[in-house]
């Protein structure tokens, strides 16, 4: 925001001063005062993007807000306040499966936070380092599970650890106890290489004269690198959980491919994602409910929320970024 | 980079490399550890291609052999383009893909042009309203959307996914470009002013400058639309509008235990996009890289 705010002046006095000088071309004598001039060409660019990202997101996102307050009565809907969330939090069946939900969705983060971030941040080490051979190559490899769709790797996954073909001998993806991080991994698996890259750009974009400066002070490369490259990887380790943590917290492609919508083994799989889509659409005995889809989608909200705001208030502000 | 290696330098370096200097152990260990999660990152991949192409009792077999004239075997393809249209999905998926990222990135680079260049009363308010969208995302409006999809008649219609999709791409989109568009030189968009062209003319010799942030946005929409299952479950599961990642998840469901099939139908689902990538990694690669500088 800050870095929006700071760079607008500049730009101002820039546009007026050359608006002016092309005002004076167009009409010398008496060019009206040019702040009451409606600018059709700002309308023609800003309007369309503005116009579809108004109609098809933020009204959908502010029209589930509003259906969460909602409960439906004769082919109608009727205003019911918080009853919904009301509802989903004490009901016997409902309040356990979203707390299960919850819970499962936060093992499924924790485990991308702390397999994803050392094993890119060794990957992006090395790939950083001086003199390597065949970096492209590397990177290219290294990146391409992030290019498939999450279907594919799903059963290719399925396809490889299942007892049939026998590389591994115990169902992990049919046990309780190791369903949901058997799935975690293999979410880790496809998008290491997304903070591989991140890594990466902030370790080549760190100037030689800073690990010089460290090495003529007498670090060696082991100091040279926690003492002085780490802490400057620390911001984007911030960036890459809390993009991490809002696409888990949302995740629903994985789980549903490989254990359908009841997220088994007797939803120990079960995440956010699922969970709504079960609620909105139904299963079995339950009956689909769009009032109560969006009431999870709004707690959904709220957790994402919150976590956003543990990141700017817990990480970003306590841990210092530098301009390189 | 020494810094890694050097406490392992004596451990990991396997009796090969010992006959050469010390020296030469730091450059290998680099190699070896990124070659190792080379072939986790990829070994799963290439089994799975290369046992597309065999019959079933090899798949079972020797699983790691690459198919020899003995054990070839297209059986599974041949199921596959039997039992569903995937030529249909292919072109369905690129449709979709294709006009969004074109939606993302004219769109998203007018508004961004304007929102840079230009001062106007409530900026501010304009640019956070667009940004919002970027820590937001999009699936939590889905009862919303289908809402509407209903409303405006465009369930089961590509369009109705492009526009979806659009809305997704284009607050990371103007974010972006935003920053991309005030790096170019005023002096050229004065000249430009001052020969008398239009401000939609100066957008037009601004837009081909900020290319790497154009090519940084493009790969980011491309994936997740491509590889979307959500919407096109929710808003379009007729057979005419399905994409390749829907029909291939629809397929694996129906053909669990046939393996050839299924090993077709992943190895076709997959391979655009990996040849697409591998073709333009460099370019992909730097485009994420630059835009994550940003």
């Amino acid at each position: 925001m800050s870095r929006l705010r700071d760079s607008v002046p500049p730009d101002e006095v820039g546009t007026t001063t050359v608006a002016t000088g092309a005002d004076a071309v167009a009409t010398p004598p008496a060019a009206p005062p040019r702040r009451r001039r409606f600018r059709t060409h700002l309308l023609v660019f800003i309007a369309p993007a503005a116009a579809i990202y108004t109609v098809f997101m933020v009204y959908p996102l502010l029209d589930s807000l509003r259906l969460s307050m909602f409960a439906p009565s004769d082919g109608g809907q009727v205003f019911v306040g918080f009853d919904n969330f009301v509802h989903l939090l004490t009901d016997d069946l409902l309040a356990s499966a979203f707390w299960n939900a919850v819970w499962n969705n936060l093992v499924f983060f924790a485990v991308h936070f702390f397999v994803q971030n050392p094993i890119g941040l060794l990957l992006a080490a090395l790939l950083a380092g001086p003199a390597l051979k065949g970096r492209a190559t590397y990177q290219a490899l290294l990146f391409i599970p992030t290019t498939l769709s999450v279907v594919i790797v799903g059963f290719i996954w399925q396809l490889i650890i299942s007892p049939i073909w026998g590389f591994v001998d115990t169902p992990l993806l049919g046990q309780s106890s190791t369903a949901l991080v058997t799935l975690a991994l293999m979410s880790v698996w496809q998008y290491i290489g997304i903070p591989m890259i991140l890594f990466y750009a902030v370790l080549i974009s760190i100037p030689d004269e800073l690990t010089e400066a460290a090495r003529v002070d007498g670090a060696g490369g082991w100091s040279t690198f926690w003492r002085v490259k780490f802490p400057l990887l620390l911001p984007t380790v911030g960036v890459v959980s809390v993009v991490t943590y809002v696409a888990n917290m949302n995740a629903f492609d994985l789980i549903y491919t490989v254990k359908g919508a009841l997220a088994g083994p007797d939803f120990a799989s079960d995440i956010m994602g699922t969970f709504f889509f079960r609620t909105f659409f139904g299963f079995q005995l339950q009956e689909g409910s769009s009032t109560m889809g969006a009431t999870v989608a709004t707690m959904m909200f709220l957790l994402i929320l919150a976590g956003v705001l543990l990141y700017f208030y817990g990480w970003q502000r306590r841990v210092e970024s530098y301009q390189l | 980079m020494n810094a890694v290696n050097t406490p392992t330098r004596g451990v990991a370096v396997g009796p090969t490399a010992r006959r050469p200097l010390r020296a030469r152990a730091g450059t290998a260990v680099p190699h070896v550890i990124l070659l190792t999660y080379v072939v986790v990152a990829c070994g799963p991949i290439a089994l799975i291609v290369m046992n597309a192409f065999k019959s079933r009792q090899a798949i079972f077999d020797e699983p790691f052999a690459i198919p020899t004239p003995d054990t070839f075997d297209v059986s599974g393809f041949q199921t596959v383009f039997e039992r569903a249209q995937f030529e249909l999905y292919f072109l369905n998926s690129f449709i979709v893909t294709v006009s969004t990222i074109f939606l993302v990135l004219l769109l998203g680079s007018m508004a961004a042009f304007a929102l840079a260049e230009y001062r106007f009363a409530g900026i501010t308010a304009l640019s956070l309203y667009m940004a919002l969208g970027i820590m937001i995302p999009i699936r939590l409006g889905t009862v919303g959307i289908l809402d509407l999809m209903v409303r405006i008649g465009l369930v089961n219609s590509l369009f109705g996914l492009v526009l979806v999709y659009t809305a997704m791409g284009l607050p990371l989109a103007v974010f972006v470009l935003t920053m991309f568009f005030k790096q170019v030189p005023g002096d050229l968009k004065d000249a430009a002013r001052i020969d008398g062209a239009s401000e939609y003319r100066v957008y037009r010799i601004a837009a081909p400058l900020v290319r790497p942030g154009l090519a940084a946005i493009g790969v980011y929409t491309m994936l997740p639309i491509w590889n979307d299952l959500w919407f096109p479950l929710i808003l379009t599961p007729g057979e005419s509008a399905r994409t390749v990642t829907l029909g291939a998840q629809l397929f694996l469901g129906q053909f669990v235990t046939d393996w050839n099939a299924v090993l077709a139908v992943l190895t076709l689902a997959a391979l655009p996009m990996m040849a697409l990538f591998i073709i333009f990694s460099r370019q992909f690669i730097r485009g994420l890289t630059s835009g994550a500088i940003k």
